[in-house]
């Protein structure tokens, strides 16, 4: 499923998008993703893990760590999302080093193949992006770029031109990981972005109450990891306490 | 291809950063071109690299070095600068950049300690608040240097992520420097990470290389034959080749560590020879060569030299290796070890094990003629700090 085609299901319902990041490979992935799809998710992104995640905290990158050690890889990846059979929009999260072994062809192929409709690169900016968004346009797959509250002027624009499905806004500078607060520099980014493309807030979301203040200040959607990622690392009772989070979460959005 | 696209070498280097990053490395590139030609900077630059570090360092003939070669070894003395290795060069250079730009804090990444080491001393000698990232493991195998550090004021904060050595210190480096990237300059001390870096960091350390030109037209009146330096990210190897690479007359050898062997396991390379056999990947923000599994996972490196331990290299050696202007080569820890025991007894020079690397290159190939009859060796740091690491090879 496109992801412009979800957002405008929501639209239509009044609904602020639920979405949510896990690593895949870390725990049983397959029963993680049904679970956070019947607590609500409406895009479900899926991270592919690289040895050296720079733009993620600790928690994501013990996650990654176990996922590694199990033995995921992106051939093992495409294959297992393939399997998934899911009717939500898939998105793989990675980092430029395993698209580029891969070949950025056979990667954006392997994504449109399996199922996934968006991908986003963390450590992959607009000005190095042309070679990569060209194979996403051909394909039918979107490119996500992250807009930063350092980002501003010539480079928003170019990025608010570029980017397709939505906008991930960052909401603060620092790594992925969970907090308890909305910084106060969320609301500033979203009023300073203008745009008709869906906006979609991460880093640090981890209630309802978080999401609905993100949701009331301007945002179509919310992206949450961390929070799913320490319910996954401690073991106890994942696929309810998964289901439930993400229940809490979207519930808030409406 | 496209020479010409700003930051880039061929098609390695480039900006591989989090969107955070970007405004920061621009501001840098622009802040950079501000000042590196300012006269008030030089002159700064210069006062410091003279009086606090002890520039210029001598270009040595090594007599007795070059009897038993049968060639004209020279050894450019970056083990005299202060704090025995050519790293201030750079540290001073970007401590006072950061100072000019305004900025209140200094974080940078170590490996073995040097680099840390010699932003400590910058970092101390401007009056600016540093930290230092360092692997937890690294930070047990070379504990002298993290008090070294300490005791000029540096706060050195251990890494327990990933396999907790530099390339982790790194990655936390950076991570530190998205969060705080308003009032923190990252002092990135090789010519590795996204542009400006490689650049910013070759021209500091060029110093080394716009002196060798000088003092060996001084003492032979013409260009070496050959040039040898050691490379890990290839910053002491850069600025050494850099003022010649014009002069096609001139080799110059890049020699990297080729560890305990040129074979990886799953996980790990059992050397650091990224130039000789690594493939092209992008790693720490730039285009280059990296030692990479099938997947593009990155493998961790193996040297008995710390400062040579890395899976990566800087993009603009890759690129002129690819275009062959400079020569790859690698000798091993055997090697190096043996290259370390020679100079120290043959020339009362105890060097540093990444600068045993270039040495022992000189000793494999010496008899082929490849080096032809002037050799210049740059003698990137003294070997002090790694008494402890010679004595557990129990090698004498």
């Amino acid at each position: 499923m496109r992801i412009s085609d979800k957002f405008d299901e929501l639209k239509i319902n009044g609904d602020g998008a639920l979405i949510a990041y896990v690593c895949a490979g870390d725990g049983d992935t397959t029963g993680i993703v049904h679970a956070l799809i019947r607590g609500g998710a409406d895009i479900v992104e899926l991270g592919l893990p690289f040895s050296d995640p720079i733009a993620d905290g600790p928690t994501i990158q013990a996650s990654i760590e176990r996922a590694l050690d199990a033995g995921m890889n992106p051939d093992r990846y495409f294959e297992m999302v393939k399997g998934l059979g899911v009717d939500v929009p898939l998105v793989v999260m990675t980092y430029y080093n395993l698209i580029f072994k891969r070949g950025l062809e056979r990667f954006v192929k392997d994504c449109k193949d399996s199922g996934i409709t968006g991908v986003i690169v963390p450590d992959l900016p607009p000005e190095e992006s042309g070679e990569l968004g060209g194979y996403c346009e051909g394909n039918g797959v979107d490119l996500i770029f992250l807009i930063a509250p350092t980002t501003t002027g010539g480079r928003l624009e170019d990025i608010l031109k570029r980017g397709t499905g939505f906008l991930y806004l960052v909401s603060r500078l620092g790594v992925t990981g969970a907090r308890d607060d909305v910084a106060g520099s969320t609301k500033e980014v979203l009023d300073r972005v203008k745009t008709d493309k869906p906006k979609a807030v991460g880093f640090g979301i981890s209630s309802g109450e978080q999401a609905a203040e993100i949701i009331k200040g301007g945002a179509q959607g919310v992206i949450v990891g961390s929070a799913f990622v320490d319910i996954i690392a401690s073991g106890q009772d994942v696929v309810r306490r998964l289901e439930a989070l993400a229940r809490e979460i979207k519930s808030s959005l409406g | 291809m496209n020479k010409k696209q700003k930051g880039k070498f061929g098609r390695f280097g480039g900006q591989f950063v989090p969107e955070v990053l970007m405004p920061a490395v621009k501001e840098l590139e622009q802040e950079y071109e501000r000042f590196r030609d300012d006269p008030e900077f030089k002159q700064e630059l210069d006062y410091y690299l003279k009086d606090f570090a002890g520039r210029p360092t001598p270009l040595y003939h090594a007599r007795r070095l070059s009897e038993k070669y049968g060639i004209k070894v020279y050894l450019k003395r970056e083990d005299l600068v202060h704090g025995g290795a050519h790293k201030l060069n750079n540290t001073l250079g970007q401590a006072l950049l950061a100072k000019y730009m305004g900025k209140r804090r200094l974080i940078a990444e170590t490996g073995a300690g040097q680099h840390g080491t010699a932003t400590a001393m910058a970092g101390a000698n401007l009056g600016i608040a540093t930290e230092v990232y360092m692997g937890a493991k690294d930070m047990q195998r070379q504990r002298m240097n993290v008090y070294r550090m300490e005791l000029m004021g540096t706060k050195v904060i251990p890494v327990t992520s990933g396999s907790q050595t530099l390339k982790d210190a790194i990655n936390e480096a950076l991570r530190d420097w998205v969060s705080n990237v308003e009032d923190t300059h990252y002092l990135i001390g090789s010519v590795v990470g996204p542009h400006p870096y490689p650049t910013i960091v070759r021209d500091f350390q060029s110093v080394i290389g716009n002196e060798v030109k000088q003092q060996i037209m001084e003492k032979e009146g013409r260009l070496p034959d050959s040039i040898i330096a050691c490379t890990g990210g290839g910053s002491n190897a850069i600025g050494t080749f850099y003022p010649f690479i014009a002069d096609t007359e001139v080799k110059l050898f890049a020699v990297e560590a080729g560890g305990s062997g040129m074979e990886s396991t799953d996980k790990a390379a059992l050397h650091s020879a990224s130039l000789c056999v690594g493939e092209e990947g992008v790693l720490h923000g730039a285009r280059t060569k990296i030692l990479q599994d099938p997947y593009g996972q990155i493998l961790e490196s193996h040297s008995i030299s710390a400062g040579l331990d890395y899976s990566g290299v800087g993009p603009e050696l890759a690129y002129l290796a690819e275009t062959g202007r400079i020569k790859p080569a690698n000798t091993s820890d055997d090697e190096a070890l043996a290259a370390f025991h020679e100079l120290s007894r043959m020339e009362g020079i105890i060097p540093a094990l990444e600068s045993s690397h270039a040495l022992a290159y000189l000793a494999k190939v010496a008899g082929s003629g490849e080096l032809g009859e002037i050799v210049v060796i740059n003698l990137s740091g003294r070997g002090d700090k790694d008494l402890e690491t010679v004595l557990e090879k129990g090698a004498l």
